[in-house]
């Protein structure tokens, strides 16, 4: 037992330095702190003890000592204050060419899909040296996405889509946790991240795969019909999806957003939240028909629709970007940085999504 | 024949007016409810203290082997809601406030005595439900009610122990109002608000937080409860509601509940800092006015319990910023405290042990608080260890360690009796060793990564938990001990006389036990607080002050 006791966690990921030299920094405060308080209590205990001085002496008070105190100790916690933020920004601001991985939680275990089509539960295989952005959402009650070793957490919402990123360094088997208590297995609800050299971890994603995911989304894409309407003709009565994400949506009320993947999942589930402008507010609702699995293998596709690595499953006329209402000036350059992470080129042939994965 | 008429009256108080049990269930004098108070919370807090003995069991090794996982959620959930609305947040205030309020500012009673019987009543009512949910087979969601957990998951009794956190409001809501309208309306002549004890000013701050807060958290139960019965959708995100939306809700009461569980400790350590080392509290002013100020402050800072949970970069860095202002009163008190002993002449009672451990501990809490308000740190301690250990520093290393100094220091006011010092002064040392070392060790279970809330965990923390359990055995005899020697004390204890400490203050210039008007007349003050230099000057002699109470 007493061989087992570790005072410290594993560095995993570049983030780990950054968040102990803030860590360090504030136990050493604290001690100092502590320690000041603790002797000068003492100090005054034993010097002021009543069969030294058996009379007090009435002091009541300094201004300038209270404003030493208060002065000293506000512009000590606004240093704190902008080092902290600085890591926050580090922690919440993912590189551009990140590559993706999709979460979807549920009471209790992890299902983890990688834009290659690897399905994994409760075990989640990443290169080291890459960014990795993991884009999560819940089936039922919220959880928490942990990895102690990468310094990294952030909660996981039902009904929206929420975002984390971490760049793993040290290759090697490090605990998963949920930390959102989320009801009876809550201590079960744990996992294991699985560091790989880049090319074992290609070799991994590569190996025994179905299809991407993007195809699997775009399988469901016909399967529930939405070829019919989002066509990349003018024909379509729903947006023409070629192009689309990443770039900014001008809306019927003449708000402009830009079409993430908060968006596109809106717009399967609750359509007549933001309409696209020039468009009829006529999509159904898919709420309830889709599984969560379902909706990341559609936003997948659309964003491979959206970096053309992708193409809509109808015989496609010339691409008509008049068409669908994109907002002058769109940045190329931003929706390019997709490519890395999507998959290139996979066939427009439909696959069977492993039944076994789903669950 | 005029002693003979002056030992016949101190000998009718407020405990021997009356022995019949209506004349305590009917009572209108704060000083028996009080006592009513007392009673209910002590058995709470055994009651949430043997949850929290179950729960150290069990953590003693790494494997889920003591209970079954159902029943570990629901003994952290219970110790949680037992502890913070049954026994904390009615602590110092029900009890110490409700006796001393009306004594300190000299008025024979708090402004609205019915409702202040009232108040206890709403109290037992609403524990009566938490009881109820806990025998007919306990509340899972954890003391927080998260959603949509507790509105659509959940399968055990959400609703019951919600209603009886809904209504145990009422009863703050009622107290705190009291406190307000006595403190503004029936001060005694001559006592100015600079003149207050800082008790009173603590309890003031305190009231006000509760009268402004407590009604959000009843209306968020409220809705909790009908989403889960008539699935309003407000919540729950599947029903187009907003889980967020119940995390602000939630913590817009639930952060300043936490100063409503510190600021009456505040308050009392504040007196016993100022007897026991003979002197005015350093910086009067700037100690009144923080309580005010972290009053207001804590009502800014609810989102840094949010911040992975999804809200939006800027605003977490709002309530990061704000968050740290919150840690400046809090600074100011303690270095205050610390300078009062300067040049004093210090004595080492009971009380004093007491505060001079809810110093270090607080100081120890509300450091680690800053870890927290760090974003850039609080992404990875939250909702781990870390942050138990951290608010078990500022509940029980403040708040309970203030409410055991208070029970020593105003035990012989309120019996007339002396505890036994030696046995006292064991178990404070017992209570802080104790604790630290059952609390210490999770700091560090934190950042090792472990999350709060869990039945089993990974062998590697078990040297840790194990440590921390060992603790948590030395701390329940530490707050045994108690229970036996202030039991003892009433059939055996010293008589204490009207003023043991030669404390300054009015609640001490009238009888141990005082009559049950308090004052046989209204005092008039011309003196400022903690006057010990008036006290402690040889031409002054304390029965001046009992002369006063006649």
């Amino acid at each position: 037992m007493w061989s087992n006791l570790p005072l410290f966690p594993a560095r995993a990921s570049n983030m780990a330095g950054h968040v102990d030299a803030l860590y360090f920094f504030l136990v050493a405060l604290a001690a100092f702190f502590t320690c000041l308080i603790s002797a000068l209590i003492l100090f005054f205990a034993i010097r002021y003890r009543k069969g030294r001085s058996p009379q007090a002496t009435q002091v009541h008070g300094s201004t300038v000592l209270e404003l030493m105190w208060t002065g000293i100790p506000l512009a000590i916690v606004m240093v704190i204050f902008v080092w902290s933020s600085v890591i926050f920004f580090m922690q919440t601001r993912p590189p551009k060419d990140s590559m993706e991985i999709y979460t979807v939680a549920k009471q209790w275990m992890w299902k983890f899909q990688h834009t290659e089509g690897q399905r994994e539960i409760n075990e989640l295989h990443v290169p080291a040296g890459r960014d990795v952005r993991m884009i999560m959402t819940s089936q039922d009650v919220i959880h928490s996405f942990f990895v102690p070793a990468f310094r990294v957490k952030a909660d996981v919402l039902p009904g929206r889509y929420t975002t984390t990123w971490f760049h793993a360094t040290v290759p090697g088997h490090y605990h998963l946790f949920c930390s959102q208590y989320c009801g009876t297995q809550h201590s079960e609800m744990v996992g294991e991240v699985i560091v790989m050299d880049p090319a074992d971890y290609d070799r991994w994603a590569a190996g025994g795969v179905d299809g991407s995911l993007a195809s699997a989304g775009e399988k469901s894409f016909q399967q529930y019909g939405c070829s019919m309407c989002h066509r990349s003709d003018v024909a379509g009565r729903g947006p023409n999806l070629v192009g689309l994400f990443g770039k900014p949506v001008l809306l019927d009320d003449g708000r402009a957003i830009t079409a993430d993947e908060s968006y596109v999942r809106e717009s399967i589930l609750n359509p007549g939240a933001k309409v696209v402008s020039g468009f009829k507010n006529i999509m159904p609702t898919f709420q309830g028909q889709l599984s969560e699995e379902e909706i990341v293998g559609l936003v997948a596709y659309v964003k491979a629709l959206g970096n053309g690595t992708a193409n809509l499953p109808l015989p496609v006329s010339q691409p008509n970007s008049g068409d669908y209402p994109v907002a002058p000036k769109a940045e190329p350059s931003a929706v390019k940085s997709d490519q890395a992470a999507a998959p290139a080129e996979k066939p427009t042939q439909p696959t069977p999504v492993n039944p076994a994965a789903k669950q | 024949m005029e002693t003979a008429i002056h030992t016949s009256e101190a000998k009718t108080n407020y405990l021997n007016a009356d022995y019949s049990i209506k004349s305590w269930l009917l009572t209108t004098d704060h000083k028996r409810i009080a006592i009513l108070y007392l009673i209910s919370i002590t058995l709470f807090f055994f009651l949430g203290g043997l949850f929290a003995m179950l729960i150290r069991l069990e953590l003693l090794t790494p494997a889920g082997d003591l209970v079954l996982d159902d029943t570990y959620n629901k003994l952290f959930t219970m110790h949680g809601i037992v502890m913070i609305f049954l026994f904390l947040i009615p602590s110092v205030p029900s009890v110490f406030g409700n006796f001393l309020v009306p004594m300190m500012v000299g008025a024979k009673d708090l402004a609205f005595p019915k409702l202040n019987l009232a108040s206890w009543y709403i109290f037992m009512a609403g524990a009566c439900f938490i009881l109820y949910s806990i025998l007919t087979g306990g509340v899972d969601t954890g003391w927080t009610f998260y959603t949509p957990y507790s509105t659509t998951y959940s399968n055990t009794n959400v609703i019951t122990a919600g209603l009886g956190v809904f209504i145990i409001g009422f009863s703050s809501i009622l107290t705190g109002l009291n406190f307000i309208v006595t403190v503004h309306r029936m001060r005694a002549p001559g006592l100015t608000w600079s003149r207050l004890p800082l008790f009173i000013w603590a309890h003031y701050a305190t009231s006000v937080i509760m009268v402004l807060g407590t009604p959000v958290l009843a209306i968020t139960l409220v809705l909790v409860v009908l989403e889960r019965l008539f699935h309003f959708g407000i919540f729950d995100a599947k029903m187009g509601g907003d889980p967020l939306l119940f995390q602000h809700l939630f913590w817009f009461y639930s952060h300043p509940a936490v100063y409503i569980m510190i600021l009456p400790s505040m308050g009392v350590i504040t007196e016993v800092i100022a007897c026991f080392s003979r002197k005015r509290i350093f910086g009067y002013n700037f100690v009144a006015m923080s309580s005010i100020g972290i009053a207001v402050l804590g009502f800014l800072v609810w989102a840094h319990h949010m911040f992975v949970a999804g809200i939006s970069t800027y605003a977490a860095l709002i309530f990061s910023l704000l968050s740290f202002f919150v840690a400046i009163p809090s600074a100011v008190k303690v270095f205050n405290w610390t300078a009062t002993l300067y040049k004093g002449s210090i004595t080492f009672e009971t009380p004093m042990l007491y505060a001079f451990a809810f110093i270090g501990l607080f100081t120890i809490g509300g450091l680690t608080g800053i870890f927290l308000a760090s974003i850039g740190v609080d992404l990875h301690v939250h909702d781990t260890y870390f942050v138990v250990a951290h608010f078990h520093y500022i509940m029980v290393g403040g708040g309970v360690t203030g409410f055991m100094c208070a029970l020593h220091f105003w035990w012989p006011k309120i019996t007339g009796k002396m505890y036994p010092e030696a046995f006292a002064k064991l178990s404070a040392i017992m209570v802080f060793i104790g604790f630290n070392l059952t609390f210490f060790p999770q700091f560090l279970l934190g950042y090792l990564g472990m999350p709060r809330r869990y039945h089993a965990y990974p062998p590697e923390f078990q040297v840790l938990n194990v440590l921390s359990t060992a603790g948590a055995s030395i701390l329940a005899v530490g707050f045994l001990m108690p229970m036996i020697y202030f039991a003892w004390s009433l059939q055996y204890g010293k008589d204490a006389g009207p003023n043991p400490y030669r404390a300054a203050g009015l609640e001490w210039m009238t009888a141990s036990p005082p009559p049950t008007f308090n004052f046989a007349e209204t005092p008039e003050v011309t003196w400022e607080a903690y006057n010990y230099d008036q006290i402690d000057a040889p031409d002054h002699g304390i029965d001046k002050g009992v002369e006063v109470a006649g």
